[in-house]
């Protein structure tokens, strides 16, 4: 490990070709492309959301709409708003229960590790790759014998259980960087279980509690499945609202866009602000302890 | 020490409700779904739902019928696509989530912005990235005026044709040639390491399986008569649309692996007179390799269960771009057979299981070594 440079290089980033050359050309043009197929549906969906339904047509499709027409979006709103609080309210509580379980099973099975932990865990993390249509049938009979199909509050039972994997898998990684000294320490002192997660593990929680939430919240405010199974008008979500919206054949196309705008906001904004934590999230679903 | 244990036990105590819930609602439920695939319960629609249905177990008669009967057609068609769907889906996102990452990794201006750009469909509803592309590809749509297509010749999620079509009934022959080159190449690594045991196992198994594929398999028929499945050309639009939803993960994944390479190894291949592409040929795709597996494994995986998206471009009813998923959903909640639903479901089940299992194994064993 001790390759000596050939040529002295001031930046850590050494791999940096020159400032002009072809290859950076190429780099830049190579992401400009790229930048064009991600960037071209939204354009679309923008631009045809601001316009009148008879301004929609085959030669202007690409145009910039003449003028600014917001009644797409309040007719929109009309159609989705009800649904846009249920998604709400559904993500709000299905995120907190999950993100408070989540962090007390990954504290339990990082820093109390007892005979079969990680059997117990891998047991636990195949239920985050199952395809629902395995479990779907059964699940639609509980929630129904409970009464709760219909109602919002099945589906957020449904999205806690199902989110208890990936919230524990999460955590248990984050907490696995948190020394164990600490927890030495405290045990030491005479702390036990829960005064060690009250006052050392939870106030250093954060920004694990940060990617959960981010991510169990974008998680439940896109899922489809389950929305279309367990509830029933009134109850359902956005996601559900929004096919609903765009399935009809004579729709004008200004509508569901309008919608696909409204129901993208919230996950899209918490992806802007905080898309640093979303990333890390992601990358946690990809297993790797 | 007494300490330490009772600590222990409230760990074991915390764990306890949600190891119940998971049991319950994942394999109970699994359970429950593979019993109801063996009863014939909504096989006749009209009592699925009354208050005391008669349920008769009948063993494995759905799955039969579902491989082998000529009114479950659509199901062998969707399994096809599904399988064509995932090929064509995971290539895209590897070579394009690659290539970003690549471009991304030579340090341009902006970096963040550009990530920021690639990343940002992952941020959405299946559903909302299923209207957008849905109005892209419509005939009149987005993507046939910016190219200047012919609607009549370019139906994107309309088109009815098919490529790559072949015989159901050479399935079996199909399977038992693939799996038996497949052993016969585990054979040859095996051999490679030197573990005998390991070649003879595998290369006995080849011999059985491509033996029966020549002597027994060309006569096994599953149908009296052909019947073609091949690749609908409805799923590219499709296709497209999911790999701009989820192309931006491999980045990520790509990315952050190439991010951990150390630069001494970049230099030292450097200082050994390799030029760029022999890097990247000898030192940074080997080192890759492993993400490459994981994003498969995980893209597969979603590959293999996706709905949503197939239900915002073309609708639940649209026979050319079907899948397992939703015929699952159809076909327990629309026409209330449950039993043939549940089969469905439990095929599916297993499909992911094949390549999810391994790989849940293969994590814990290499963290265990490092634990």
């Amino acid at each position: 490990m001790t390759t000596t440079p050939l040529s002295p290089v001031s930046a850590p980033s050494t791999h940096k070709s020159p400032r002009f050359s072809v290859a950076r050309g190429l780099m830049y043009l190579g992401l400009t492309v790229a930048t064009l197929f991600f960037l071209l549906p939204i354009y679309l969906l923008v631009v045809t959301a601001f316009k009148t339904p008879d301004a929609i047509n085959l030669a202007t499709t690409w145009q910039l709409p003449k003028f600014l027409n917001w009644a797409s979006f309040s007719d929109a709103w009309a159609k989705v708003g009800g649904n846009m609080g249920n998604s709400l309210f559904l993500a709000v509580t299905a995120t907190a229960i999950s993100a408070m379980l989540g962090s007390l099973n990954g504290y339990a099975l990082s820093k109390w590790r007892f005979r079969g932990a990680n059997t117990l865990f891998a047991f636990m993390l195949f239920g985050m790759f199952i395809p629902y249509q395995s479990v779907l049938i059964p699940l639609f009979q509980f929630i129904k014998s409970l009464g709760l199909y219909g109602s919002i509050w099945g589906l957020i039972l449904a999205h806690v259980v199902y989110g208890i994997p990936i919230t524990t898998l999460i955590f248990r990684n984050f907490y696995a960087d948190v020394p164990d000294a600490l927890v030495e320490a405290a045990t030491i002192d005479g702390a036990g279980f829960w005064s060690i997660y009250s006052k050392v593990i939870f106030p250093i929680s954060i920004p694990g509690f940060v990617v959960v939430i981010i991510w169990q919240f974008t998680q439940v405010w896109n899922e489809f499945l389950f929305a279309a199974t367990l509830t029933s008008s009134g109850s359902q979500p956005v996601t559900y609202a929004l096919s609903q919206l765009a399935g009809g054949q004579a729709v004008s196309w200004n509508l569901p866009m309008a919608g696909a705008i409204l129901a993208a906001i919230p996950t899209l904004l918490v992806y802007i602000v905080l898309g640093r934590y979303f990333v890390r999230g992601l990358l946690a679903g990809s297993v790797k302890g | 020490m007494k300490r330490l244990s009772t600590d222990r036990l409230w760990a074991i105590a915390v764990l306890t409700p949600s190891v119940i819930l998971l049991a319950v609602f994942v394999y109970g439920f699994i359970f429950r779904t593979a019993y109801t695939s063996l009863t014939d319960w909504g096989n006749d629609p009209a009592q699925a739902f009354s208050l005391t249905p008669i349920i008769r177990f009948i063993g494995l008669q759905n799955y039969h019928d579902l491989f082998t009967s000529n009114l479950n057609v659509r199901f062998r068609q969707d399994l096809v696509s599904t399988l064509f769907f995932t090929v064509f889906f995971i290539v895209g996102c590897l070579g394009l989530g690659l290539s970003m990452a690549l471009l991304l990794d030579r340090n341009p201006k902006a970096e963040g912005l550009w990530r920021t750009i690639f990343l940002f469909p992952m941020s959405l509803s299946f559903i909302v990235t299923g209207t957008i592309w849905r109005w892209m590809l419509q005939p009149q749509g987005g993507l046939n005026q910016l190219f200047h297509l012919n609607p009549a010749s370019n139906g994107w999620l309309t088109s009815r044709d098919s490529v790559w079509s072949f015989d159901w009934n050479k399935l079996p022959l199909i399977t038992a040639t693939i799996v038996g080159l497949v052993l016969l190449w585990v054979a040859w690594l095996a051999f490679r390491d030197g573990q005998r045991t390991r070649t003879w196992v595998a290369l006995g198994c080849a011999a059985l399986l491509l033996l029966w594929a020549l002597v027994i398999g060309p006569n096994v028929k599953l149908l009296p008569a052909p019947e073609l499945h091949g690749f609908n050309i409805a799923f590219i639009g499709i296709i497209i649309a999911a790999i701009w939803q989820m192309s931006g993960y491999t980045m990520a994944l790509y990315l952050a692996g190439l991010r951990g390479i150390p630069e001494e190894l970049r230099e030292a291949s450097r200082v050994d007179g390799a030029n760029e592409w022999n890097t990247y040929r000898h030192v940074i795709f080997p080192l890759l390799a492993p993400i490459t597996l994981s994003a498969m494994i995980i893209l597969g995986h979603i590959s293999l269960k996706i709905f949503d998206l197939v239900f915002a471009m073309t609708g639940p009813d649209n026979g050319p771009t079907d899948v397992p998923a939703l015929l699952m959903y159809i076909t327990s909640f629309r026409q209330n057979a449950l039993a043939v639903g549940a089969a469905i479901g439990t095929v599916l089940l297993l499909l992911v299981a094949v390549i999810i299992i391994p790989y849940l194994f293969s994590q814990f064993k290499t963290q265990e070594g490092h634990a």
